[in-house]
């Protein structure tokens, strides 16, 4: 199927305020994990989570009716837009998909404590823009003044991903020209983690926390909360070129498949995972062999880590490209993981250099994967595949080309 | 709490625009008495709603629904704290 090009990229991550961070810290192999030291946090079984610095990058009017997670989506849309060359696009061909794992949860939160500490003529009017998990979509939509639509695929961890896939059928289906895709996640507070916990599926390693996400090691237990965002902006080939844009690289092809195994446990065998790269692969018009390297999900969770790594054997066959994994540096940005990695699968095939995965000093056996070790792995390679899965069953992988 | 009885129309008016500049970002040498909340001072249903709390609390006095469809310009929301105040 037809390709379409990446002209502009943004990401607000744990490792820094735009794109250029994300790159160096993957490449360095920097962490962006701490421990929670604020006293909310104090009694939680699971402390550690990564975050990111929005201060002082919105105006504080601007700030003030935005959850933090619409914050952090304007944030980065508006440097893939600047990236982008801020194109100029007849307003009913520009479509925006932007996807969020959880939404407004800091403003369903705080508001629920004004409501039982100050009774409801004090609860803010903006509690439901900031609080629907299409308020990230919405507030890009609003900003770019996008009118062919505006979506918001919810698929838990695999949303942004998901995003980025509806985009692409957007584009293909001639119902835009230009797309601001992506995702966006905020949920750094004690209920969430505290509930992460409660399913043990975050890691506990306190006294180290820039070792706790550690995909693929024999000693990871369990994953780091994070937040971000990050959005691409997509365009039609035809449009890219009749601008003269900037092309990244291209979006070549994507692939959507469901376990229908467990509401949360990855299916053990991959096989749904490995149905949505084979998917992503046909659609893309490129066979196992050619795929370049791999951008896994990897979570640094137990079983998920070796589930996808079955579904990757089941998928790519004999073939085993280098595997890196950006959550060792990033911890897990749920629904802005996808979008995020999605960025640095393309800052990969652009420099040809895939990043090595942090903290994996003893690789799981069980792994057969060719996860990139110590050092940065220089393997000029034309086709990235990125996968993302999700709570749910959501399994959503990307192939981009250079 | 000083209660908006005690205060001058002055001081009602440099109150009213320190709420619409911590609630909306308004400069304070637009409002004036005659300035409309929509079209002059840009501020939306929503944010409306929000000034109208903000001034309960500031002013101590109580703004119903159904006053708030009076209350068009500065000088209408001035003359309803004062009044809502006596």
């Amino acid at each position: 199927m037809t390709s379409v090009a990446i002209t502009g990229l943004g990401a607000l991550t744990p490792l820094g305020p735009d794109v250029t961070a994300l790159e160096e810290g993957l490449l360095s192999g920097r962490s962006g994990v701490r421990l929670l030291d604020e006293p909310e946090f104090a009694d939680l079984p699971a402390r550690l989570a990564a975050t990111v610095d929005v201060e002082g990058r919105l105006e504080r009017v601007e700030a003030r009716t935005l959850d933090r997670v619409q914050q952090l989506a304007l944030v980065a849309a508006r440097e893939a837009w600047a990236d982008a060359g801020s194109p100029t696009v007849d307003p009913e061909r520009l479509a925006v998909v932007v996807g969020s794992g959880i939404g407004g949860a800091l403003t369903i939160l705080g508001q629920d404590r004004v409501l039982r500490e100050k009774g409801p003529r004090r609860v803010s009017p903006h509690l439901i823009p900031m609080l629907m998990p299409n308020g990230p979509a919405a507030t890009v939509g609003l900003e770019i003044g996008a009118r062919a639509g505006v979506h918001c695929p919810v698929s838990a961890c695999a949303s942004g991903a998901e995003a980025i896939a509806v985009a692409l059928e957007l584009l293909r289906s001639g119902r835009a020209d230009v797309v601001v895709a992506g995702g966006a996640e905020a949920c750094v507070h004690p209920l969430p983690l505290a509930g992460f916990a409660q399913m043990r599926a975050l890691s506990t390693r306190h006294d180290e926390p820039q070792a706790a996400s550690r995909p693929y090691d024999k000693g990871r237990d369990g994953f780091v909360l994070g937040e971000g965002a990050g959005m691409l902006v997509l365009e039609t080939e035809q449009h890219a070129a009749g601008r003269a844009a900037q092309v990244h690289a291209h979006l070549a092809g994507a692939g959507m498949a469901s376990d229908a195994h467990h509401v949360t446990a990855p299916d053990p065998t991959g096989s749904g995972a490995a149905r949505s790269i084979t998917a992503a692969l046909r659609d893309a018009g490129v066979g196992p062999q050619d795929v370049g390297h791999v951008n896994a999900h990897a979570t640094s969770t137990p079983l998920g880590d070796l589930a996808e790594a079955k579904a990757l054997n089941l998928a790519l066959g004999r073939h085993r490209p280098p595997v890196t994994a950006p959550k060792s540096c990033t911890g897990h940005l749920l629904g802005a993981a996808g979008a995020v990695e999605a960025i640095a699968a393309v800052l990969a095939l652009r420099s040809g250099l895939v990043p090595a995965i942090r903290n994996l000093d003893d690789l799981d056996d069980e792994a057969d994967v060719d996860a990139v070790r110590t050092v940065t792995r220089e393997h000029p390679h034309d086709v990235a595949l990125s996968t993302s899965f999700g709570f749910g069953g959501h399994d959503v992988s990307l192939v981009l080309t250079r | 709490m000083t209660t908006a009885p005690m205060l001058s129309r002055t001081e009602l008016l440099s109150g009213l625009a320190a709420v619409l500049e911590e609630v909306a970002g308004t400069p304070a040498d637009k409002v004036v008495p005659e300035a409309t909340f929509d079209a002059d001072l840009d501020i939306d249903s929503l944010t409306m709603v929000e000034v109208v709390v903000a001034c309960e609390e500031r002013f101590d006095v109580r703004i119903p629904d159904e006053a708030l469809e009076g209350l068009r310009t500065v000088g209408d929301a001035l003359d309803h704290i004062a009044g809502a105040a006596a």
